[in-house]
């Protein structure tokens, strides 16, 4: 929506200054060159407060020995070049080692859980994409996850596993007795199952809804066709459906990928203020760096690297994606 | 042209007052009013507001200062008190948790208790001396004046203890651990370890550090984490689960206060807790079905050893300096610490007076309230008072939380792997 209120703009701007002054720019042309810039102000204005200062601070704030001794006065504090960044990106230090690990324990999280989703979406998708009887009802059931307000939700979640009185244990090991001894899932090395589960459970259903979305684009005709030349479900699937998907994909799976990889709430509320070392993602990490030990020049020299490092990743992505479709 | 004249005027007028409105200051308020942060001290949040009401409608009658209340959860409380000291704005007065006084000292957002601001509130001679060693660096003015004080105890299930044939309570921990073996059974388990709580674990580690000779931060104010004394009082810690097997594995994942409920519903024989006596009644515990007495001391003390079984545990009420109402505020904490509301507050939280002057009162002679004070006036030290003490509780409260889940998930923990997990926490130590 942006884009085409201020398309007019600049071409007008243009206009008028190659022109020879007092010539052509009759009174009307003024209004119509300001008009679009007034009306995109308040966009401008919460763009800027909301997104753009507060990441020119963090920058700022990165080059600086911001502690608990000048928070009263921020901009007082030392200013200490790229020291911070020194300490946290060194991998010999005890605190870049630890953002590594944590860096690892996020990718492969984010790999598992964007995978997941989108396949469990896909799937669920492609399944409900006939009429049946109960279509409906599966379709709302569905959404569910994605509805409910995600701190009741992860909150239930941590009661269900708890190891003594938690229902995952209950049925896992009284119902099922897939395990002799009661499994922890908060704690420990089973903390990243329990992390990575939470979080498919909350995502999939997004990826449900944009796929399914995608599915009503694709015309009968290609299905049709395909049937009377003998394709199968399998065939069906990789010649028609997924290519035909791949705009939905292209976006789904980047969105799907940088909100996995931000996620502070699922991990925070599951696990508290400190995640066990097995599902110690990246965005609850530099909250302890920065808000528990009041380190906020460390905490931010984490988050302008950790953004970095998702711009380049959401640049060659873009890049290899239009490349790829191009070629096709 | 008139028309697109009037639209742009009309975006501009409407948009005016959002522009406006993102740089004005309020007008001052009417200079009566305060607003209030209290700790949570009772049950819940809003038996906290019900406790304390009555108490502000009290002042604003006397001094016709309305005092806005809001109760904020300890999870919440040091995050909250860092954001109003970044931006200046806030609340007037707070409560904070002793152990961060000096922590909130370095910061420089609260208003200082020097002797003449002292002296408005009542004067230094007044408090508790321990309670008030306990709000701020050592050699600086106080940055609080101590509310409610508060000291660990052992708490122990009478009944359990007499069907297992304990005479007394354990007052060394090798008899500790003896008595919770007899506890231990299929269905019981002798000792309560909230050990995914990271400020309770850093508090256990303190006082056993004192008892085995330690210190965390030297003379100079820098972290002594990994010292031998150090890594063996974290591992006796740790053994009470790990070795001496007297504490249920599942309690490596409490953080909720569920060692409280477990105490209380009697599926454990002792906990180790602060002023617990209020929880358990919130509970159903009926008073004489625990007793109550100071906590363990090592049988033979190494060299060095520390008479200490508790910090001197407590929560101080202060005043933010950008406070539009200093007097105000200042006359808010002379009420709250006066002689009718220290009896009347401390006395439905179950916790001790910080003023001197009614110790002796009745409502503080319970059996627990008295060991509280014991425990306070003889064998309580306070937490070092350094400006990166919170910075301490984390990451040390946080090893422990690792150790404790390693313990728990089986896992053998060694001398070298609390030296390791302790000088790991120490290197995070910055500032």
């Amino acid at each position: 929506m942006t884009s085409t209120v201020s398309a007019p703009g600049p071409v007008a701007l243009v206009g008028s200054r190659s022109d020879p002054p007092g010539r052509r720019s009759t009174g009307t042309r003024p209004a119509r060159t300001w008009l679009p810039y007034a009306l995109l102000l308040p966009a401008v204005i919460l763009e800027l407060s909301v997104h753009v200062v507060p990441m020119v601070v963090g920058v700022w704030m990165s080059l600086r020995g911001l502690t608990q001794f000048h928070i009263r006065d921020w901009t007082g504090a030392p200013f200490v070049g790229l020291d911070n960044y020194r300490t946290t990106l060194d991998v010999d230090t005890t605190t870049g080692r630890e953002l590594l690990h944590s860096f690892g324990v996020t990718a492969a999280f984010t790999v598992l859980a964007v995978g997941l989703s989108w396949a469990l979406g896909l799937f669920a998708a492609v399944l409900l994409q006939r009429p049946f009887r109960g279509r409906g009802v599966l379709r709302t059931l569905f959404l569910t996850p994605y509805a409910l307000p995600v701190y009741a939700a992860v909150i239930t979640w941590t009661f269900m596993l708890q190891r003594d009185t938690g229902l995952v244990n209950h049925v896992l090991v009284d119902d099922l007795g897939l395990f002799e001894d009661r499994p922890f899932w908060l704690i420990g090395s089973n903390s990243f199952v329990a992390v990575l589960v939470v979080a498919v459970w909350r995502t999939w259903p997004f990826a449900f809804l944009c796929l399914m979305a995608g599915l009503q684009n694709i015309p009968d005709d290609l299905y049709e066709a395909a049937y009377l030349d003998g394709a199968g479900f399998w065939r069906r699937l990789s010649s028609v459906t997924l290519p035909m998907l791949s705009p939905v994909n292209q976006v789904l799976i980047l969105v799907l990928f940088l909100w996995t990889f931000n996620d502070f709430n699922t991990p925070y509320l599951l696990f508290g203020g400190s995640a066990p070392s097995a599902a110690d993602l990246i965005s609850v990490h530099i909250y302890q760096s920065s808000f528990i030990t009041w380190d906020f020049g460390a905490g931010s020299a984490m988050s302008v690297a950790l953004l970095l490092f998702l711009l380049v990743v959401t640049v060659a992505y873009l890049l290899v994606v239009n490349r790829w479709r191009r070629r096709a | 042209m008139l028309k697109r004249l009037l639209t742009a005027v009309a975006a501009v007028v409407l948009l005016a007052p959002l522009l406006s409105a993102c740089g004005s200051d309020e007008p001052a308020a009417a200079p009566k009013t305060l607003t209030y942060w209290a700790s949570n001290q009772g049950a819940s949040l809003e038996a906290d507001k019900q406790i304390l009401q009555p108490e502000l409608d009290k002042f604003e009658r006397q001094t016709g200062i309305k005092v806005t209340v809001e109760v904020v959860p300890w999870s919440d409380l040091l995050n909250r008190l860092l954001a109003a000291a970044t931006s200046g704005t806030g609340p007037d007065v707070v409560n904070i948790g002793n152990t961060w006084s000096a922590s909130l000292q370095a910061t420089g957002a609260f208003i200082q208790f020097d002797d003449a601001t002292l002296a408005t509130v009542g004067g230094k001679d007044r408090f508790v001396p321990a309670a008030l060693a306990s709000a701020g660096a050592a050699n600086k003015p106080p940055t609080a004046v101590p509310l409610y004080s508060l000291a660990y105890a052992l708490y122990y299930n009478k009944q359990m203890f007499a069907d297992a044939g304990i005479a007394s309570p354990p007052t060394t921990w090798e008899q500790l651990v003896e008595a919770g073996k007899k506890l231990t059974n299929g269905q019981r388990w002798g000792l309560a370890i909230e050990g995914a709580n990271i400020s309770e674990n850093a508090h256990h580690a303190f006082h056993f550090s004192q008892q085995y000779g330690g210190e965390w931060f030297d003379a100079a104010g820098k972290p002594t984490f990994d010292t031998p004394q150090n890594v063996a009082a974290v591992k006796r810690y740790l053994d009470l689960m790990a070795v001496d097997k007297i504490a249920n594995p599942s309690n490596a994942e409490y953080a909720q206060n569920q060692s409280v409920s477990d105490f209380a519903n009697g599926k454990v024989g002792m906990l180790l807790w602060q002023a617990v006596g209020s929880s358990l009644k919130a509970q159903n515990m009926a008073a004489d079905a625990y007793g109550v007495a100071p906590l363990p001391f090592l049988q033979s003390a190494p060299a060095g050893g520390k008479r200490v079984n508790s910090m001197v545990a407590g929560i101080n009420i202060a005043v933010f300096k950008h406070t539009k109402n200093r007097d105000a505020a200042l006359q808010f904490v002379k009420f709250m610490t006066s002689d009718e509301e220290q009896v009347a507050l401390n006395r439905t939280y179950g916790s001790l007076p910080s003023v001197r002057t009614v110790a002796s009162n009745e409502a503080f002679q319970a059996p627990e309230q008295k060991v509280l004070a014991e425990v306070l006036g003889s064998t309580a030290a306070p937490l070092p008072q350094v400006a990166q003490e919170s910075q301490f509780e984390t990451l040390v409260g946080t090893a422990m939380k690792e150790l404790f889940a390693q313990v728990a998930s089986g896992g053998q923990v060694t001398e070298d792997d609390v030296r390791k997990k302790l000088s790991d926490a120490q290197s995070q130590m910055r500032g």
